[in-house]
Parts: structure tokens; C-alpha cells; sequence
């Protein structure tokens, strides 16, 4: 090309008094930006391949490099910022609709940041979690209204199937084949260790991960791929995905160039041919139309396992929740706008969806108002990022939640949101065999493991310092928390009170 | 995953630096343990302490033996007649630099004694441990 508008958005700063050219980051960029120049015995990089995923950080031996902000930049102007006429240029030049990976990065307020979390002092007593009981426990499903009883008097037991979880902690779903194979396994064990579940995603359960099954959550998404009797069943419920926080009201596209192999008899379409999640269920148009797929999947696992539905989190959430919860679905899941994807449209990402702290506050409301709220379990997702946004959430009314770009970060993401290249250097977001195998499943299941221990372990202080024993009676416990910095209609939506109030 | 790691953490250890851009800088490795490539595999190649070792049979000055089943090597009784490096059926014995042989000693005098090949490997690919091996 003989003139390019856009100049490398990063460069990768080479120490040379360090690097001993052992060749390592050209080796293992599979975007080829370093380069060995034999003559120079010196290591060059290409800055304008470089999708900043430190990799080559991550393991030159000597560091001596890293990642910096290119410093080039266009006359200041707040309101066309650099990051928009670059992204203009790019569509002038090619006319395409514009793609990216992981979730919304852009600066919309973070309600979790914005509230606190209470303390016991004096008058009610903490607790040492260290020396006494601390439950993280957490039963998903429908809860009975009525104690039934027989003509004897006798407790009849009128419990629907449940989830039990060691922690309010389930791994959200990313398919096989928009994640590797080893992301996957890493993923199942991690969950098995745990006592935990993950989530298989649209693309069906490989039959190695079968044996994973008390530990799997089976996705039935608009595409079907990959749905059986066997596969229903294989699974301790099954979740009916309607909408994705990153994408609402898109569907998925995961192009022939992935459909090799395994992902094609995993996911029971022709090598090569391209994987298209309609954007709606085209059977499905109401909640009635809903609720005959909730029950074609009860019948067809005879009535055994919990059915979730799993909605993006959009305007009217609450409503639609409430309508989820009258058509005998026991758990909803909702994924807010902060959700991760391997590839969506970068508008659609960056500016559709409602913040899930809010959602979650007017869904759990909307259900109590309405008496209908032990119905249905609820599970949020859509960028958990630490304990301490697990607690907010589970004090604002949810009952567990989902956790994918939190644990990929865990498996070695850094972020650097180019799943859709399917180039990922880390093994994760991609089927290419030499990148897959940079991800040891049993490395990978023991970072899980660690980080949702170091997490549960923060949970426990937490409650311990509200003086509460058991994460059940943290649930909705609104007066747990205050908001700082935020106005009337916020906290109003979030139904917690000022700091200081 | 072939990223080579583990031939300059071998060149490191046998090195008495403390900084490996200081000890490696303009040096051209020639490590004791060296990846083959073909295919998209990659394999590391380092010796197997046979237990019946061709190169200790054939040394002539007696400076390879094994102890504690790892074969070593005294530098000052070598006299680089290289019938070790004809006879490994695994090509894990080279010259050095330096006259002598070398060959992975699994860092039994250097590297605080884990192997820096397995210390270094990102990917856990090289381990260490103990095999009962096969008559």
C-alpha cells in the first residue's frame, strides 16, 4: 500500500543492552511482528503486527521488552479522539463492519466501584472465618412455595432439581471452538476441583469432557449445534441461551476456517462450513414460546435437571425477567453489557446493553414485588472481576454468579481483544495445534483453582466482617451496602442508601 | 511449544552469572540440551542416563561414569576423542568450547539443583523424575 493512514497503535520497546537475540518473541508471535536479521545479529519488531498480548513479554528470558503507547498522535480534540478516526480510517479502507474481541471496554460507569461494603463494629459482633464455620454454599433452582404433606402428616419432598455449588461461582459459557480444546479441559477440571460448574457454550460437549458431567452446565443456543439426548443429559442442567451482554440481539458467526476436526463432529456440521447462530430462536417469539422449549428439555431429561435461561442485560430486563420466571425456567442468568465474546460487532459491543449491577437490582426487585422471586435462582455475569464484586452482587439479590473473562485471564488472556483473529498467542482463542499446546490444561485447571480459592477465602472475610456466617443471608441484603458518588435515580434503581445515610 | 527457552536456561546455568542478558550477550549458546523441530513438534533432546550408557562403555579415559544413575563427566580426564559423541544413539553428547565434552548432567553442580531447563520452561513441558526403567 503506498500510503497507510493508521500508525501502529503500540510499539514493542526493545532493550537491546539485554536481549541476547535467544529468538524467543519471534518465535512465539504468531502475528510474526518480531523478525531476526542475521546480518545485524539483532532482533527487530514490527510494530503495525503487534496486537499487544505481551506474550513475547510474558517470556523473553532477560526482559528486555515491552509494550508501550505509540506516542504518534493527531491534532488533540476531545471530541474526535484519536481512537475514532482511527477507526474511521480503517472502514473508509475497507468497508467492513468493524469486529472486536472481549468485552466493552469503554469508560461507562462501573457501579460496583461506586458501592461499599459494611462492617460490624461494637454493637453487633464480626466474625473470624479463620476459627469459625463460614458457608459459601449456594442451592440454584426453583424453591417450593408450600411445605406439602401427606395424609400422615409426612414432609412430601416437593424440592425441584437444584445446583449445588461450593461457592456462588459458575465458569460462563464460551464454546468449544471459539475456545480451545485446552481452554476447555482446563475450564471442566478447574470446576470439578471446585465443586463448581462451567458451561459448555453453544458448541456442544467433545466426548472426551462427558466425564466432566456433574460439573457441566449443557448450552442450548439458537444454532442447536451439538444438541442430543445424550448431550442434554450429559450435563446437571441445561441452559437456553437467548442473548450474550456483548452482543445483544446478534447472533454468532464462527467461521469455516474453525469447523476442522473435532469442532465439526463436536458441534454436528460439515467440515468447513460456517457455524451461524441466528440472532433470534426462530422458535421462539413470547415467553409461551419459551416455555414449550423449557419444557421440551425437562421432558426430554425427565424433569431432572434445572433449565436456566439466559438473557443479555437490555432496557426492559426486569420485565422480561419476570415473564422468564412465569414460564418454568428455575434459574436466570443475566449477562450485562460488560460481557465478554470472541467477536462481536464493535458498535454493538461498545454501545448496547445496560450496566448488569443495575439490571440485577431492578430484576430482583421487579420478582420480590411480584412474589415471584423464589421461582427462580439468578445468576449474574458480565465482568465479575474480583470477590469483592461477588459480594456486591450477591448483595444487591443475585444468587451466584458467572465468571469467563476473569478466568481466562487466569488461563493467560491479557486482553488484548483480538479473539477473532484466531491467532490467540496464549492457546486460548484458537484451534491452531501449535498455538493450542502453549496452554498446559494442567497448569491452566490449578491457576483456576488458586484464584477461586484466593476468592473464596476473600469472600469469607468479608461476611465475617458483616457478622454474617453463611452467603444465603448475605443474599439481597441491600442494607449491606452504600453507594458513593452517585445520584437520587441510582441509588433509587440500586435500592441502597448513601454512604454516610 | 518450541520457544527455545530451555537451551539458553541450560547455556545460563553452565554459566556463573547471576544476570543471564550479562552472561548471554553476544554469545552464541551451544547448550547441552538442544529442540528438534519438525511438523509443528518440537522435542527436547538431552541425555537419558541410560542405564546401560554406550558413552560410559566406550570412554577410554574412564572421565564419563555414572553415579546415583546420572551420568557425569570429569573435564580434566577427557581427552575429546568424541567416542562418546559417535556412540550416544541420542546425539545428547557434544564438544563444548572449551575442549572436552558436555552433555546435560541435569544440574547436579550447577542451577541449585533442579534442572534450569525444567525451572525454565514455561509450559511445563520438560519435567523431572524419577523412572524406573524397563529391562
Amino acid at each position: 500500500m503506498a500510503m497507510n493512514y493508521l500508525y501502529p497503535e503500540y510499539e514493542a520497546a526493545r532493550n537491546y543492552d539485554r536481549c541476547i537475540t535467544c529468538r524467543a518473541c519471534e518465535r512465539q508471535c504468531a502475528n510474526g511482528a518480531h523478525e531476526y536479521v542475521e546480518e545485524a545479529d539483532k532482533m527487530v519488531c514490527d510494530d503495525s503486527k503487534c496486537v499487544n498480548c505481551h506474550r513475547c513479554v510474558a517470556l523473553c528470558p532477560t526482559r528486555a521488552l515491552k509494550i508501550v503507547k505509540s506516542g504518534n498522535t493527531y491534532k488533540e480534540n476531545t471530541n474526535w479522539s484519536g481512537k475514532i478516526i482511527n477507526e474511521l480510517y480503517r472502514q473508509a479502507e475497507s468497508g467492513g463492519v468493524l469486529l472486536s474481541g472481549m468485552g466493552n471496554p469503554e469508560n461507562f460507569p462501573v457501579y460496583f466501584d461506586k458501592i461499599l461494603i459494611n462492617a460490624s463494629q461494637v454493637t453487633n459482633p464480626s466474625i473470624d472465618p479463620l476459627r469459625e464455620p463460614m458457608e459459601t454454599k449456594v442451592s440454584l433452582g426453583a424453591k417450593p412455595r408450600d411445605i406439602e404433606r401427606d395424609e400422615n402428616g409426612r414432609i412430601i419432598n416437593n424440592l425441584p432439581p437444584q445446583l449445588s455449588l461450593s461457592m456462588p461461582v459458575m465458569f460462563s459459557a464460551m464454546s468449544y471452538g471459539s475456545i480451545s480444546y485446552n481452554a476447555h479441559e482446563s475450564l471442566a477440571r478447574a470446576a470439578e476441583s471446585l465443586g463448581i460448574l462451567y458451561n459448555t457454550g453453544e458448541g456442544g460437549l467433545h466426548e472426551d469432557f462427558y466425564k466432566y458431567g456433574k460439573n457441566t452446565v449443557v448450552q442450548v443456543a439458537s444454532g442447536r449445534f451439538g444438541v442430543h439426548p445424550e448431550y442434554l443429559n450429559s450435563g446437571m442442567a441445561i441452559e437456553i441461551k437467548i442473548g450474550q451482554g456483548a452482543k445483544p440481539g446478534i447472533g454468532g458467526h464462527l467461521p469455516g476456517a474453525k469447523i476442522v476436526g473435532d469442532i465439526s463432529r463436536t458441534r454436528m456440521i460439515p467440515e468447513g462450513s460456517d457455524a451461524i447462530s441466528p440472532a433470534p430462536h426462530h422458535d421462539i417469539y413470547s415467553i409461551e414460546d419459551l416455555r414449550q422449549l423449557v419444557f421440551s428439555l425437562k421432558e426430554a431429561t425427565n424433569y431432572e435437571k434445572p433449565v436456566i435461561v439466559k438473557i443479555a442485560a437490555v432496557h426492559n430486563v426486569a420485565v422480561i425477567a419476570s415473564g422468564i420466571a412465569r414460564s418454568g425456567a428455575d434459574i436466570i442468568a443475566i449477562d450485562g453489557f460488560r460481557g465478554g465474546t470472541g467477536a462481536a460487532p464493535t458498535r454493538i459491543r461498545d454501545n448496547v446493553g445496560i450496566p448488569i449491577e443495575l439490571a440485577l437490582a431492578s430484576t430482583d426487585k421487579r420478582l420480590r414485588d411480584e412474589g415471584i422471586r423464589d421461582n427462580v435462582s439468578i445468576v449474574v455475569g458480565g465482568s465479575i472481576r474480583s470477590s469483592a464484586d461477588i459480594v456486591k452482587a450477591v448483595a444487591l439479590g443475585a444468587d451466584c454468579v458467572y465468571i469467563a473473562t476473569g478466568a481466562l485471564l487466569a488461563l493467560g488472556c491479557h486482553l488484548c481483544r483480538s479473539c477473532h483473529s484466531g491467532l490467540c498467542n496464549w492457546g486460548i482463542a484458537t484451534q491452531v495445534p501449535e498455538l493450542v499446546k502453549r496452554l498446559n490444561p494442567d497448569m491452566g485447571y490449578k491457576r483456576l483453582v488458586n484464584l477461586m480459592t484466593a476468592w473464596r477465602h476473600e469472600i469469607k472475610e468479608m461476611m465475617g466482617g458483616m457478622g454474617i456466617n453463611s452467603i444465603e443471608s448475605l443474599k439481597g441484603n441491600r442494607l449491606m451496602l452504600r453507594g458513593v458518588g452517585l445520584n437520587e435515580k441510582e441509588l433509587a434503581i440500586l435500592g441502597i442508601r448513601h454512604a454516610g445515610e | 511449544m518450541g520457544c527455545h527457552l530451555c537451551e539458553y536456561y541450560c547455556a545460563f546455568a553452565g554459566t556463573d552469572g547471576s544476570d543471564m542478558a550479562r552472561a548471554l550477550k553476544g554469545i552464541k549458546i551451544n547448550p547441552r540440551i538442544k529442540i528438534e523441530e519438525k511438523d509443528g513438534i518440537s522435542f527436547a533432546v538431552s541425555c537419558r542416563h541410560c542405564r546401560e550408557p554406550l558413552c560410559v562403555k566406550g570412554c577410554i579415559t574412564g572421565a564419563l561414569t555414572v553415579a546415583d544413575g546420572v551420568i557425569t563427566i570429569d573435564r580434566d580426564r577427557c581427552v575429546s576423542c568424541y567416542t562418546c559423541v559417535l556412540s550416544c544413539p541420542y546425539g545428547a553428547v557434544s564438544p563444548s568450547d572449551d575442549g572436552a565434552v558436555q552433555k546435560c548432567e541435569l544440574c547436579v553442580k550447577t542451577a541449585e539443583g533442579t534442572p534450569a531447563c525444567v525451572r525454565g520452561c514455561p509450559n511445563n513441558a520438560i519435567v523431572f523424575e524419577e523412572r524406573e526403567c524397563a529391562e
